[in-house]
């Protein structure tokens, strides 16, 4: 693998940069794998990464119906934060960000991981309780997490409206000062050269189309639209998808799919500072490194995979944009496009054993899983190769809708997040 | 935006309208004589299919009734519309 360092960029640029090789391979698949994992988002490619890298798993493959990156991981808005209200999830996430602090170095690939603080606005008393509510609790975890008045949120953030006649006026905010935001295809294109380079094969353009079992259950690999692969381990990472991928093994699971849209104006100067989320009027907004806002609207109401949703959905959202930051009322908006998100009931993922041996699941990471991509990863390949959950994901279980132990992020926030 | 036939009213705009799950999911008669895999099941499990779904939706802003439709999940097309407590009607993709 071609490392990067300023020197390295110096020597190649005298070579007119002609002599930069390809990040990954485009291999064969073999006949058969140790594990195989099912989706190269940035999820299934970090799942591979740790596989190879911390349980010296290399006989793997990642298998990918489009191109890698092309589904959610590349369609999402970016925003990364920890300060969930539940231990379990302050667990998941916080070590999720962790990772992201050191990760453009682990990967020696500039993720553009940028903690500019993630500021949610309150709009109702309801909004004011629930947030002071997450800031203790995040406290108690030791999760950063602070409350603003409307003042000092507009200090943070120059172009909020914070006037008292606003239709929902900013009564005051909570901000992560840790959370930001990391450059989406980065993410998987690190984690593809990273494990490409640890000897994983990454097979594009390959849709898997049934997962085959023994007489006794157990997974004995896959069939693919281009073959059969065998596979002592399957590992589903396939987000909107997972769903119609575990029919194939006659799982039915607690899952709906949704779109879920996004959109990005006209490149401008840096005019805004930080990422600013509201769940109550549902707009999400930052400003990507190239100059585009970057904004976040709301899901569908109905179950898709047409990966477009209803104009009305982003207009909503735009209508909120306009109001709470007046400034950016004459942009135009470039281009708009939905992701597929698996949602669970209580809003919080899956990343689990399976009842068929063998067979593992990473799913219902919904309108916010994109954060998670590092330390999600982390512990589903713990998971796949000790058959034995790591310590922080053991509570996100299928069987906890059966036993009533929900991780009820849904009710903590009553909105996407 | 959607159009929606509603059985009631004839095509609206999808925004009057509020999405109500998959369709024929019947409560069990006698709840207490579930395991709790089978309520977890009736609460929780969906179909989720990529191609052709039963669902409801009521006409929240409009007759104010539920009924059922079948939608293509693929293109979103819906293919039919019917009032609820009629069978779900055999669809084909593109039908
Ligand atoms: C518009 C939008 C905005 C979002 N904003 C945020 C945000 O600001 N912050 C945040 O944290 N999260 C956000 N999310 C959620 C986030 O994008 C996802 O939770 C996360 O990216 C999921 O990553 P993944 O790797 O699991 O899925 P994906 O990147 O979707 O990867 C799954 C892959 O599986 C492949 N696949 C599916 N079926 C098969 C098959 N049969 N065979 C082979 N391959 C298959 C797909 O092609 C796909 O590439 C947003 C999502 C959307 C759509
Ligand atoms: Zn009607």
């Amino acid at each position: 693998m071609q490392t990067y360092s300023a020197l390295s960029l110096l020597r190649r640029a005298f070579g007119g940069h002609s002599s930069w090789q390809p990040h990954w391979r485009t291999p064969e698949p073999k006949p058969e794998y140790d594990a195989v994992i099912v989706g190269a988002g940035g999820h299934g490619l970090g799942t591979a990464y740790y596989l190879a890298k911390e349980h010296g798993m290399r006989n793997i493959a990642v298998i990918e119906r489009g191109w890698l990156g092309g589904g959610n991981t590349g369609r999402n808005t970016t925003i990364i934060r920890s300060n969930y209200l539940f231990d379990e999830s302050a667990g998941l996430y916080e070590h999720s960000v962790k990772l992201w602090e050191s990760l453009s170095r682990e990967l020696n690939y500039n993720v553009m991981y940028s903690p500019r603080g993630v500021m949610m606005l309150a709009h109702t008393i309801h909004d004011i309780q629930v947030f002071k509510r997450h800031v203790h609790a995040n406290r108690a975890n030791g999760v950063d997490n602070e409350w603003l008045t409307a003042e000092q949120a507009k200090e943070f953030c120059p172009p909020l409206n914070i006037s008292p006649t606003l239709r929902y006026p900013v009564l005051g905010a909570a901000l992560q000062r840790r959370g930001g935001t990391a450059r989406h295809d980065a993410v998987a294109w690190g984690f593809a050269r990273g494990a490409d380079a640890m000897g994983v094969d990454i097979i594009q353009n390959c849709e898997v189309t049934g997962i085959r079992r023994a007489p006794n259950g157990a997974v004995t690999g896959v069939d693919t639209s281009r073959g059969f692969i065998g596979a002592k381990k399957v590992g589903v990472v396939a987000a909107g998808h997972t769903s119609v991928v575990m029919a194939m093994a006659g799982l039915r699971l607690p899952l709906e799919s949704f779109p879920l849209q996004a959109l990005v104006s006209e490149p401008v100067k840096p005019a805004f500072p930080c990422v600013v989320m509201s769940n109550t009027v549902h707009a999400y907004i930052s400003q990507s490194d190239k100059g585009e806002l970057v904004i976040g609207a709301g899901t569908d109401a109905y179950v898709s995979y047409s990966q477009r949703g209803g104009l009305h959905i982003p207009a909503h959202t735009l209508d909120a944009i306009c109001e709470l930051f007046p400034m950016f009322r004459r942009m135009r908006m470039l281009r708009n496009w939905g992701g597929i998100v698996d949602t669970t009931p209580d809003r919080s993922p899956i990343i689990a054993k399976t009842p068929v041996p063998g067979l593992y699941v990473n799913c219902g990471w919904g309108t916010g899983g994109f954060k998670a991509t590092p330390g999600s990863a982390h512990v589903f390949a713990h998971t796949i190769a000790r058959d034995e959950p790591h310590p922080i994901n053991a509570p996100f279980t299928i069987e906890r809708f059966r036993d009533g132990v929900m991780i009820d992020e849904a009710a903590a926030a009553a909105v996407a997040h | 935006m959607l159009l929606i036939d509603c059985p009631y009213c004839g095509k609206r705009p999808e925004i009057e309208f509020s999405y109500g799950g998959e369709a024929h999911i019947a409560r069990p008669a006698d709840p207490s004589a579930l395991s709790d895999e089978e309520w977890a099941t009736f609460l929780y499990v969906r179909t989720n299919p990529k191609g052709i779904h039963a669902e409801r939706w009521r006409h929240s802003n409009g007759c104010g009734r539920f009924f059922n439709a079948v939608r293509d999940t693929v293109s979103d097309f819906f293919v039919t519309t019917y009032k609820s407590g009629e069978p779900r009607p055999d669809a084909k993709v593109g039908a």
